[in-house]
């Protein structure tokens, strides 16, 4: 593979799908998000990833400076009824009412109506293949 | 006016944020909201941050950020991380680095990919900053990608340039080589906590003397980024440095090649764009078959390139 030839010195002008990838509690399994942040920038998107360890304001502070057009929460701890409605609260409570929400990780399937009714479009679970989840993102999330 | 710049002006961050996205990407929208932001942006100090990849520019930068709220002052941090050249695609991290800073309501931070810039910086840049300084941020912080020998251009886009050392990587020799410290108005040894830091500031010390000065002495400070040492004399010496712009009379000099610069390469962007608008995909592959195969050179394709564009 070569670089585009579209590339120029001065770099390109565009717009670009923005993608907050991020961990909320301090749930340390970070493999599948690092994972997720990879196909994604592999897929072209930009992907802003914050680590582990982020607090539900923390979060929405985050895809609220950084414009994103989806969030992602990786979550394998089971805490995820708690902390998700919290972070859409946060996210809502800063006027981020557009944005994409998605998750994936360790999720039992009797929850996924809760989630599907706090707003999150898709749960993706162990054994994914990446390629959905780019997938949902370009089908889901056009830059304006 | 529009509501977004109402808001803006209002110092709504939600209103900033928005208004970033579409100046980074160069959109008509955008490039009407720069039109009418940029005369109030040329207060803030815009300070960069560069050095090798890993050197610690981000923790830096998050130190720096919570000394100056200490201090009473707002903080805007724009960080920008490599584009995937392959994809275009890009994993923005420099955030991880600073958590401590997230909730506070002083400091924005935002993550910028360099898409495709050479330079360690991204190509809407200075429009990028030129927001944030219009937005009220006294101190406007740029982290570079991680450069390494020739990624100068931040000495333009800022008014006072930090330039990261590490000690034990060869930073001395690598600083002498790339002449990168040339560009340097406040140098750091930072990860002071690792043995050779001192051997290090004297052989940057001892660089320094043989650059020409410009009448100012380039300071060296010794840092660790991860606890704060050293930080609040760095920040002060980048305050010295403004102040020394200000006295010299050398601010309107970098102001005014910065200008020069700016505009000059804004031109050659519109120039290039409309080349491509004017001249058909056929004639374009025409041209680059003949230099692949070597009947034409490069020089002599592009000019009739040049030439047949529509330049409307
Ligand atoms: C590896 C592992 C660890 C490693 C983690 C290393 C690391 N840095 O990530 C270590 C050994 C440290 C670890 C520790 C623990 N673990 Co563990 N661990 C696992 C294990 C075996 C695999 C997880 C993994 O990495 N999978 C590979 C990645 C690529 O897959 P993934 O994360 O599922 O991601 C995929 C999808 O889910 C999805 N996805 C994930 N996130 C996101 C986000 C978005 C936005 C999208 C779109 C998609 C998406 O896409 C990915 C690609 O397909 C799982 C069991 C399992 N089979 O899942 C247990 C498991 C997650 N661990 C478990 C437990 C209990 C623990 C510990 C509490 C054990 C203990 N008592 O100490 C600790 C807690 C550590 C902590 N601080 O959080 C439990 C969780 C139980 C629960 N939720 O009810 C599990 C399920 C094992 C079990 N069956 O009991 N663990
Ligand atoms: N021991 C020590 N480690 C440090 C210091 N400053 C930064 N680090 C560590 O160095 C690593 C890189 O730090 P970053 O701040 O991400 O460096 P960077 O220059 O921003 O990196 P890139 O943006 O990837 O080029 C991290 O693990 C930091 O914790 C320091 O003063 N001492
Ligand atoms: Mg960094």
């Amino acid at each position: 593979m070569t670089a585009s030839p579209e590339t120029s010195a001065q770099g390109e002008t565009g717009q670009k799908i923005r993608v907050l990838i991020a961990k909320p509690g301090l749930d340390g399994h970070d493999r599948g998000a690092k994972i997720v942040a990879r196909a994604l920038r592999d897929g072209g998107c930009e992907v802003i990833y914050t680590g582990i360890r982020q607090t539900p304001q923390m979060i929405a502070e985050a895809a609220l400076q950084e414009d994103v057009d989806v969030v992602g929460l990786s979550i394998l701890s089971g805490a995820h009824l708690e902390l998700f409605p919290r972070i859409v609260e946060e996210l809502r409570s800063r006027g981020l009412d557009d944005v994409i929400l998605f998750c994936g990780g360790i999720i039992p399937e009797e929850d996924t109506d809760a989630l599907e009714a706090m707003g999150f479009s898709a749960i993706f679970r162990p054994g994914t293949n990446t390629r959905d989840i780019v997938s949902f993102v370009y089908d889901n999330a056009s830059s304006e | 006016m529009s509501d977004l710049i109402e808001r803006f002006l209002a110092g709504e961050r939600r209103a900033l944020s928005r208004i970033l996205t579409r100046v980074e990407n160069g959109t008509p929208e955008g490039r009407e909201y720069l039109r009418q932001l940029y005369p109030r942006s040329g207060r803030a100090h815009t300070i960069g941050v560069t050095g090798s990849a890993g050197s610690g520019k981000s923790s830096l930068t998050g130190a720096l950020a919570a000394e100056l709220r200490k201090r009473g002052h707002e903080v805007g941090i724009i960080a920008v991380d490599p584009s995937s050249p392959f994809t275009q695609g890009a994993i923005l991290g420099d955030r991880i680095r600073m958590q401590d800073l997230v909730l506070d309501p002083g400091v924005f931070v935002r993550s910028m990919a360099s898409r495709g810039a050479l330079g360690g910086l991204a190509p809407t840049i200075d429009d990028v900053v030129a927001v944030m300084d219009a937005f009220g941020f006294p101190y406007v912080f740029v982290e570079t990608v991680g450069a390494g020998q020739d990624e100068v251009e931040i000495a333009g886009t800022a008014l006072t340039t930090v330039l990261v050392n590490n000690p034990g990587t060869g930073d001395d020799i690598q600083a002498l080589k790339a002449g990168i410290i040339e560009i340097a108005d406040v140098l750091v040894v930072n990860k002071a906590d690792r043995p050779g830091a001192d051997v290090l500031v004297s052989q940057l010390r001892a660089l320094l003397s043989l650059a020409p000065s410009e009448g100012r002495e380039v300071p060296i400070l010794s840092t660790v980024a991860t606890t704060g040492d050293g930080v609040p004399e760095l920040v002060d010496a980048i305050d010295e440095h403004r102040a020394w712009l200000d006295s010299s009379g050398e601010l309107e000099k970098h102001r005014r090649q910065e200008a020069r610069h700016q505009v000059l390469s804004v031109a050659q962007r519109i120039l290039l764009d409309r080349i491509r608008r004017g001249t058909s995909e056929e004639t374009l592959g025409e041209l680059v078959a003949q230099v692949a195969g070597r009947d034409l050179d490069p020089h002599t394709a592009a000019e009739q390139l040049v030439e047949q564009g529509e330049l409307v």
